[in-house]
Formats: structure tokens, C-alpha cells, sequence
């Protein structure tokens, strides 16, 4: 099973090799199947092995250089259930919208899928490797691989400005991330994350561990769009194609968090891990401050791709208060509602590429009504809008259920309530589009104009007859969505991901298990508690999203007094936070340094 | 050992950044993106240098001779490896943007904003 490992990895990175080997006088389709086996072999793969690192984890070293009294020289991969679970994810997803781009791209040849293949290697490597430096390079190949995937439709200024952006800020925190690697492999010597974990837990913390645990963790807040490291997301997720957008806004950003966590638990814990507390409250007080602020700019787009990117940041920040709350439920909690949303948000992007394909347009207002004619799409897209919501029986309701009662645990129940109203401001847009473009509902015409992102602008990414919508793209919408729903019906879902979380997060475990090839002892499932609070929460999230879209619908309608106070109370904000979205990377980068700078001053006033 | 590398390390750093904030023509934000990257070289082989070190080369070097650290030297490489292809990516992209926007200038790209 143990050399099954390093496959998930090698097979991607082999076929797209094999690809670009390939003859570009092939056919189509044989490119397309070709893909779509190898994503799909890695599906397979990572499942096998996900069900066996559950009855405990797995180490493989390359070449054999296993490591002597504690020193790691050669490189290893660590199987374990929280990892496999997300390249299970991000397989599924590359699968999911290469059948998609069957249909959706014209343009003859392989780089896409060669590109599609890539990322999906490096996303592989990036979950399971035990080494600092190798977890750097695999990130730098998946975001070079994520760069021209955004620029990928080259003839569309939108798509280059977006690529532009996505590659400068992240390669600034590409750098942020070596110039920690390097000051901590100044301090141990050592790379293997492991080994860094116990020699740096053999001293006192100071401010070479602070300045590097500063720096990876501003590079991962910008990889996973932290507020205010956040600007180049809309742009370029409103920008790129609609299949890669299924993965940026699947797992893309999901990664930099899954990578704080294991960067934290495996090396930073047994040095930082006396101010737990301070910690706590920076990680969470940056969750709910993006969750808030990408759910408030979700409100007033009317290009649907860039709402559904602003849903993104909103939701990225609430995964950050399940990984920041540092405890094993709420990891659990932030690994299911990472992957239970993800798969909603890619199905809602499938669906805004089927409008795209359909009516060359993704905008709220120039699609009104159009979307008559394609109802099973205009379904899986409002039932997308609920999942957002938290709906039962969508998994997304047991992630959010899951962190808000362990930050309850803490003594922080507000956490639960900005939650809840992230999920409600970010699932009302999305069902007053919905029900806008696909029902006709709402008056079209009297909506604010002055919304600058059109989204009638993107060209379009196919040439095909557009009478009809191929079924295997609403096929593929359906698919995801049906997987998040599915997650939602696995009995004891909330607990499942427990014994694995407790083992995430036991650093000496790890050492132990990577060091001395010492298996974890088996922590047993707790029995599984239902969810009824959350539950209900989730309905009336979704009752109140439902009411806030009907406001967005026919808010014409309310008393002139009403709409006059709240566009007095609200318009300047909004205006003054969107004007802070200029587009211009030079802005963003400026935010990034201030970025730095505060998480900086946070944690050298509040770590000693 | 001199703290001299790693403030020239921070400088390049900053003044990297100061230049990509300020830019006005893509090339140049480009090339200041790679003045950022070269602090991190800076700041690697400086972490692996002892003084009075010869170079990892072992093939001449008597046994326990001192050598600087041929770690952080693979890293710099790899690292120079990426910045290669991120550069070269971001001045297609650039050349792009000037053929479909007809402008170089940050300032004037403002299609995607709000």
C-alpha cells in the first residue's frame, strides 16, 4: 500500500508529460479521455489509500534513505486521512471539470490538460510531503501551473489583468514563505518538518522563531486570500476560465490554510505552543474580519463569476476560524466544510460557465430571464445558492455546526453568528441571480448601475452551436453537487474526521511516526453526536437567505423612506470598500505590505 | 558573522516592493518583482556562509575541512529555477496585456475593479 504513495503524484506529472509528447495532430478526444483517466486513476488512488491511513498513517521515503537516530536526510511523504482527504478533492475535482471542458473549449490541442495536469500533481505532492522545502517547491509549481490557468484565454484583457495580479501578489508570498524556510533552516538545520518541530521545541521562543513563523504565515494568508492579502482573488477567479475556476474556488485557497496547519502543528507548536490563546484570537479575529468583508462585497456584484469569487473569500475566512481555533473538532469541522463547499462552489461555477457557453454573458441583469430555457441548470443552481446557505442535508451545515460549537466550547459564541450571517449574505446574492436570470423574477431594469464589473464583457469560451447545453456540462454541475449532498447523508459525518484530526494535531505523534517509524496508537471514533442545533440553524440561514434575495429582488418596492436609509447607511460604505478594489497591482501589493506589517506588530507585541 | 548580508537582504526586499507599489510600466514592475526575489538568495547563501569556508566540493577538500553549507546553495538554485519561469510567464503576460490594452501602464488598467 506504502508504495501506492508516491503515484498520486508521479501519475499526473507522468501523463502530462506524455501529453505534451503526444502528437498535436491527434484527436480531440483522445486528449480529452486520456486526462480524464489519469485524474480519475488519482481519484482511485487517494481513495484506497484514504481508507487505509484510517486505520493508521502511512511514511514513504524516497530512495529508501529512511532516517537514522531522529536525522532525516532523505524525503518523505506522510499519508494521513486529513491530507489524502483533500488530494481526494482535488482529484475529483480535476476530473470533474476536464468532463466539463469537453464541450467547453474549441480550441484544438493539450496545453490546458497538460496544465489541468500539473496543478493536480503539485496539489498531490503539496498534501503529502514531510519536508519544508519540498512543500515549497510543489507550491510554486502549483501556483506557476495556477498562473497561466488564469491567463489561460490570452485573447481577453479581463483574464490577463486577473493573471497579472494572481502572480505578482503570489509570488510575493512565495517569497515570504522561503524567507521563513530559510531563517528556520538557520535556526535547526534541518528541513524535514518533523525534525524542525523538536529542535526548535528545544528552545525558547524569540524573535528568529516570531520573524519566521510571521513570514510563512503571511505567504499562506496570501495563497489563501486573508483579508487584506485578498485583492487578487475576484480578479482573477471573475477572469479565468470557468473550469479552473471550479478548482481555484474548490481547494486553491483551502490549501494555504491546510498548509498553516500543518506548518503550526508540526513545527511551531512545541515552541508557540504556550501562547495558544494570543494565537488563537489573531487566527480568528483575521477569519471573521475576511468572512465579513468578502460576504459584504458579495452584495453588490452583479457579474456572477465575481460574486461567487467574493463568496470565496467570505467562506475562506470561515475555514481560517476552524483552523485557527487550534482544536481537533473545529480542524475536522474547517476540513468538511472546506470540502462540502467546495464542491457547491465549483457546481455554482459550472453553472455560470453553462450561462457563459449559452448566452456569452455572465452578467445578473443582461441574463434576465434568459435562463427559462435551461432549468435543470437554473435548479442546480439555486440548490447551490442553499448549500452556501447551510441547508441540511448539504455537508456544509456540519462544518460550520462543527467550528461554531467548538469556539462556543471556548467561549466565543459570537463566532457561530458571524457564521451564519457570512453564509446568509453570501447565499442571498447567489439565489437573487438565480432566480433573476433563470426565472425572469424581479424587475430588471431600475437595479443599481453604477455596478462597474458588467460581466457582459467575457467573451466567449466556446464557438459551438449554442441552441442546446451539452449534457454532459449540467451533468458535471450535478455531479459536484450531488457529492457535497452525499457528504452531508454520510452518518456520523461530524465525527469521522475526528481520530484523524487528533492525530494532525499531536506533534510528538508525528515526530514519532515520521522520526522512528513509531504507528500512532489508533484513537477511536467518538460516538457521534447529531447536529440538531446546527441543523436548525441551517434552515433558518437558508430561510433568511431566500427572504434577503427577495429583498434584492423587488426592493423597489419597499417604502421610498426605507430604501432612501439604507442606501444613506450603506451606500458609502459599500462604495468606499469597493473603490478599495481598484484592480491595480500596485494597490494590492501595498495591502500586502500592510498585510505583513500588522500580522507583524500582532504577534511581537503578544508573542514573548 | 556579519549582519551585513541580511540587511542588504531586508533592503532588497523593501526596495523591491517600493517599486512594484510605484510602478508605472510592467517591465519594470516585472523586473522589480525579481529585485525582491534576489533578497531571498541573499538571504539563503548568507545563512549557510562560514567564514573562512572553502567550497562544498569534496572531491580536494581533506576530511573535516570546513565547507559552507551546499544546502541553502540547492536552494538558492531551485529558487532561481522558479523565479526563471515566473518571470518569463509574467513577460508573455505583460507583452499580452500591451497588445490587447495598448498600454503598459498599471494606472491605466482598470478593467476589473469593485
Amino acid at each position: 500500500m506504502r508504495t501506492l504513495l508516491p503515484l498520486a503524484v508521479v501519475i499526473p506529472f507522468l501523463a502530462a508529460a506524455l501529453l505534451l509528447a503526444a502528437p498535436q495532430s491527434w484527436e480531440r478526444r483522445g486528449f480529452d479521455a486520456f486526462a480524464v483517466a489519469a485524474a480519475g486513476s488519482v481519484v482511485v488512488i487517494s481513495s484506497v489509500l484514504l481508507a487505509d491511513s484510517t486505520r493508521g498513517p502511512m511514511v514513504y521515503w524516497f530512495g529508501g534513505w529512511v532516517p537514522e537516530d531522529g536525522v532525516a536526510l532523505g524525503l518523505a511523504f506522510v499519508a494521513e486521512p486529513i491530507a489524502l482527504t483533500l488530494v481526494v478533492l482535488a482529484a475529483f475535482l480535476v476530473a470533474g471539470s476536464l468532463v466539463y471542458s469537453w464541450h467547453f473549449f474549441d480550441t484544438s490541442g493539450n496545453l490546458f490538460h497538460v496544465l489541468m495536469l500539473v496543478f493536480l500533481g503539485a496539489i498531490a505532492g503539496f498534501c503529502l510531503t514531510g519536508d519544508l522545502f519540498s512543500l515549497f517547491v510543489f507550491f510554486e509549481l502549483m501556483s506557476v501551473a495556477a498562473f497561466s490557468l488564469a491567463g489561460y484565454k490570452v485573447e481577453e484583457e479581463g483574464s490577463l489583468q486577473g493573471a497579472l495580479n494572481f502572480a505578482v501578489t503570489n509570488s510575493i508570498g512565495a517569497f515570504l514563505i522561503l524567507s521563513g524556510i530559510a531563517l528556520v533552516y538557520g535556526r535547526t538545520g534541518a528541513l524535514n518538518l518533523a525534525q524542525i518541530g523538536e529542535s526548535l521545541a528545544e528552545a525558547p521562543v524569540d524573535g528568529l522563531v516570531i520573524t519566521a513563523f510571521v513570514f510563512l504565515i503571511a505567504g499562506l494568508f496570501v495563497k489563501a486570500a486573508i483579508v487584506p492579502f485578498h485583492f487578487w482573488l475576484p480578479d482573477t477567479y471573475a477572469a479565468a476560465p470557468t473550469p479552473v475556476c471550479v478548482l481555484f474556488a474548490g481547494i486553491f485557497n483551502g490549501l494555504g490554510l491546510y498548509a498553516i496547519a500543518r506548518v503550526y502543528w508540526t513545527m511551531f507548536d512545541g515552541v508557540l505552543g504556550a501562547e495558544l490563546v494570543t494565537l488563537r484570537a489573531i487566527m480568528v479575529g483575521a477569519g471573521a474580519v475576511t468572512a465579513i468583508l468578502g460576504a459584504f462585497m458579495c452584495w453588490p456584484q452583479r457579474h456572477i463569476k465575481r460574486l461567487l469569487a467574493f463568496s470565496t473569500v467570505s467562506h475562506v475566512g470561515m475555514f481560517l476560524i476552524g483552523v485557527g481555533l487550534f482544536s481537533p473538532a473545529a480542524l475536522a469541522g474547517a476540513i468538511i466544510y472546506l470540502m462540502t463547499d467546495g464542491l457547491v462552489k465549483g457546481s455554482l461555477f459550472l453553472c455560470a460557465g453553462i450561462l457563459l457557453h449559452r448566452f456569452s454573458s455572465v452578467d445578473e441583469l443582461g441574463c434576465d430571464g434568459k435562463g427559462r430555457s435551461i432549468p435543470y441548470t437554473g435548479v442546480l443552481f439555486l440548490l447551490g445558492g442553499l448549500g452556501l446557505a447551510g441547508l441540511p442535508p448539504f455537508g456544509t451545515f456540519v462544518g460550520r455546526a462543527l467550528i461554531g460549537e467548538e469556539a462556543a466550547h471556548l467561549g466565543w459564541p459570537w463566532v457561530t453568528y458571524v457564521m451564519v450571517a457570512a453564509s446568509v449574505l453570501t447565499a442571498a446574492p447567489v439565489l437573487r441571480a438565480g432566480a433573476r436570470v433563470f426565472w425572469g423574477w424581479g424587475p430588471g431594469a431600475d437595479y443599481d448601475q453604477r455596478s462597474e464589473a458588467e460581466g457582459d464583457e467575457e467573451e466567449p469560451e466556446t464557438t459551438e452551436a449554442r441552441g442546446t447545453t451539452p449534457s454532459l456540462m449540467w451533468l458535471s454541475a450535478a455531479a459536484l453537487l450531488g457529492a457535497s449532498l452525499a457528504a452531508g447523508l454520510v452518518p456520523d459525518l461530524s465525527v469521522r474526521l475526528e481520530p484523524a484530526a487528533e492525530l494532525f494535531l499531536d506533534r510528538r505523534a508525528y515526530a514519532d511516526l515520521v522520526l522512528r517509524g513509531v504507528t500512532p496508537n489508533e484513537v477511536p471514533l467518538p460516538p457521534g453526536a447529531p447536529l440538531t442545533e446546527g441543523a436548525v440553524t441551517g434552515v433558518i440561514a437558508a430561510l433568511a437567505a431566500t427572504v434577503a434575495a427577495g429583498i434584492g429582488l423587488w426592493h423597489a418596492k419597499l417604502p421610498a423612506s426605507i430604501r432612501g436609509g439604507i442606501s444613506r447607511g450603506l451606500g458609502p460604505a459599500f462604495r468606499g470598500v469597493r473603490a478599495l478594489h481598484s484592480g491595480h497591482v500596485g494597490d494590492y501589493v501595498a495591502w500586502l505590505t500592510a498585510g505583513v506589517a500588522i500580522l507583524g506588530g500582532l504577534m511581537a507585541a503578544t508573542l514573548r | 558573522m556579519t549582519f551585513l548580508p541580511f540587511a542588504i537582504a531586508a533592503w532588497l526586499f523593501a526596495v523591491g516592493l517600493y517599486g512594484i507599489v510605484t510602478s508605472r510600466h510592467l517591465i519594470h514592475l516585472v523586473i522589480c518583482l525579481s529585485v525582491v526575489q534576489s533578497s531571498t538568495y541573499v538571504l539563503l547563501l548568507a545563512i549557510g556562509y562560514r567564514t573562512g569556508a572553502g567550497a562544498p566540493i569534496f572531491a580536494e577538500t581533506p576530511v573535516g575541512a570546513p565547507v559552507v553549507d551546499p544546502v541553502v546553495q540547492a536552494l538558492t538554485l531551485t529558487d532561481s529555477v522558479v523565479a526563471a519561469t515566473v518571470t518569463a510567464l509574467l513577460l508573455a503576460l505583460a507583452v499580452q496585456v500591451h497588445k490587447k490594452a495598448g498600454t503598459f501602464d498599471p494606472d491605466e488598467l482598470d478593467i476589473l475593479q469593485g
